[in-house]
């Protein structure tokens, strides 16, 4: 389970987070929606421990990961998967070595083991057979499946998605969506995506989180979503330019 | 008067953020430090970047080397030749390549070949969220992309340098003996007897600490880089300018304090 508790952050003179309280339910996909620069990529660094809150609570299972060590805080971290916008595969290795990092930083397998391991889970993601490549012969949702590959690699229970569609064609936003509807059931995982992209947020999402000004103005399961008459996320949803939401 | 007060002004925050880059630099050392005797010690990086940082910066440092010696034994043979103490140019040349421009050089050549490398490569991955990839896998930037880079950086500085002083003491040689008509015995007994284990001692304990500075320096621009591709390359070259400013600076105490 991971809950927020009034956490705020600024950075310098600029407020992003302004006091957000949210739970984020277990076993189930939850959407974090918002403009552009309005804060969910900082707030989802909050949830891995990236960034520490200058106030509040973020709390994993219990524990409040803002007051960890780091010791500590890659404990807790080893529960978590994350993937991210660029997918950020390392780019001195290949497609094999950038799967198998987390399996050869944190268990004891033989290599043998870890390849079976890494063929397993580019299956999982569609790619099978491609772990020679290199990251710069691959597409943008190659490298995208690739990094969810290796975000489950460990079987987190918690995986984070950061804007996992931006970038693509619809046909691999598509293909993207799915995938992340069927690695969240058939792991059992709880998934925090955070995107803009409308289309996507119902398919993906069990419960929709509307962040605005800092804050998370709407809460709720995609038919409540739907049915809100709040104006920031009837503009939001519609892509209207009349509304609260200012285009700067 | 508003022109003189806005003058000290910038002036005294220059000074406040050099002095807090330094303090940033210092906590990023101790914390190398701390991750350094931590096991496990990955053995496999840090040869890669021992094979990076010496091995593949051999040639440059081969070249630069023997021809300091020989420009060193040029202007040296010119100005002895006046009192007829043109034997001396050996001396002359292995005391300044072993106590100076050995590890000098070396030092500032390493800077632009692999100081800048470990900048723009840290950089660029920091602007791509690998470091914070890495972070999220549980695993600490510092101990596995630093600490490798450190230990390299102190290691083979000192071993290019005993390539450097050898080749400038043999392009002396070279341009000396057959090009200038030196006599061959004079020129290498001035050597053994002017230039002693200590010069030479020294010039690698500098070496070493010139390598600590520049790959602390490198690595501190590009793990701490902001703003896309324009930030890589602002990291880049400021890394090479605190760095080879550095290593000139402390030279001149580390000198002062050893010879």
């Amino acid at each position: 389970m991971i809950k927020l508790v009034d956490v705020h952050k600024s950075f310098g003179r600029q407020k992003v987070l302004g006091g957000i309280n949210l739970d984020i339910e277990d076993g189930k996909t939850t959407v974090i929606i918002g403009g552009s620069g309005g804060g969910k990529s900082v707030l989802l660094k909050h949830i891995i421990g990236l960034l520490r809150p200058d106030s509040g609570q973020v709390i994993v299972d219990g524990v409040d990961i803002a007051s960890l060590n780091d010791r500590d805080l890659n404990e807790i971290r080893k529960k978590f998967g994350m993937l991210f916008q660029e997918a950020a595969l390392f780019d001195s290795m290949n497609v094999m070595e950038n799967v198998a990092f987390p399996l050869r930083a944190h268990t004891k397998k033989k290599d043998a083991e870890i390849r079976q391991t890494v063929a397993e889970m580019l299956k999982a993601v569609g790619l099978p057979g491609v772990e020679n490549k290199m990251p710069s012969e691959l597409s943008g949702g190659m490298r995208k499946r690739v990094g969810l590959a290796r975000a489950i690699a460990l079987h987190p229970q918690i995986v984070l998605f950061d804007e996992p569609t931006t970038g693509l064609d619809p046909v691999m936003t598509e293909a993207i969506n799915e995938l992340i509807i069927e690695t969240q059931k058939s792991f059992e995982l709880t998934c925090v995506v955070i995107s803009h992209d409308v289309q996507s947020i119902f398919k993906v999402g069990h419960r929709i989180a509307m962040l605005y000004e800092g804050k998370i103005v709407e809460y709720g399961t995609s038919e409540e979503i739907r049915g809100s008459s709040n104006p920031v996320l009837r503009q939001f949803l519609s892509g209207s330019l009349e509304g609260p939401i200012s285009v700067m | 008067m508003n022109r003189i007060s806005a003058a000290v002004d910038r002036f005294g925050r220059a000074v406040l953020d050099n002095i807090e880059e330094m303090g940033r630099i210092f906590i990023l050392f101790i914390s190398v430090l701390m991750w350094m005797v931590r096991p496990p010690l990955k053995l496999r990086l840090i040869f890669k970047q021992m094979e990076f940082v010496g091995v593949k910066s051999i040639f440059v440092v081969v070249l630069t080397g023997t021809f300091t010696g020989m420009v060193m034994a040029l202007q040296g043979y010119y100005g002895f030749r006046m009192f007829n103490a043109e034997s001396l140019v050996g001396s002359t040349v292995a005391l300044g390549m072993t106590r100076e421009l050995g590890p000098v050089l070396t030092a500032l050549m390493v800077t632009a070949r692999a100081g800048s490398a470990m900048a723009a490569e840290l950089g660029t991955m920091r602007v791509t969220e690998q470091i914070d990839a890495l972070s999220v896998m549980a695993t600490n930037p510092v101990k596995h992309l630093i600490v490798p880079r450190i230990i390299a950086g102190v290691i083979m500085l000192p071993a290019l340098t005993i390539v450097s002083d050898f080749m400038g003491i043999l392009g002396g040689y070279f341009v000396g003996v057959p090009i200038l008509n030196i006599n061959a015995g004079a020129f290498i007994k001035n050597i053994t007897k002017m230039v002693d284990l200590g010069d030479i001692y020294n010039g690698l304990i500098k070496a070493a600490f010139f390598g600590l500075i520049l790959s602390l320096v490198g690595c501190y621009k590009g793990f701490n880089t902001t703003g896309g591709a324009e930030g890589v390359g602002k990291a880049t070259t400021e890394a090479v300018v605190l760095a080879s400013v550095s290593i000139l600076v402390s030279d001149y105490f580390l000198t002062a304090i050893m010879f």
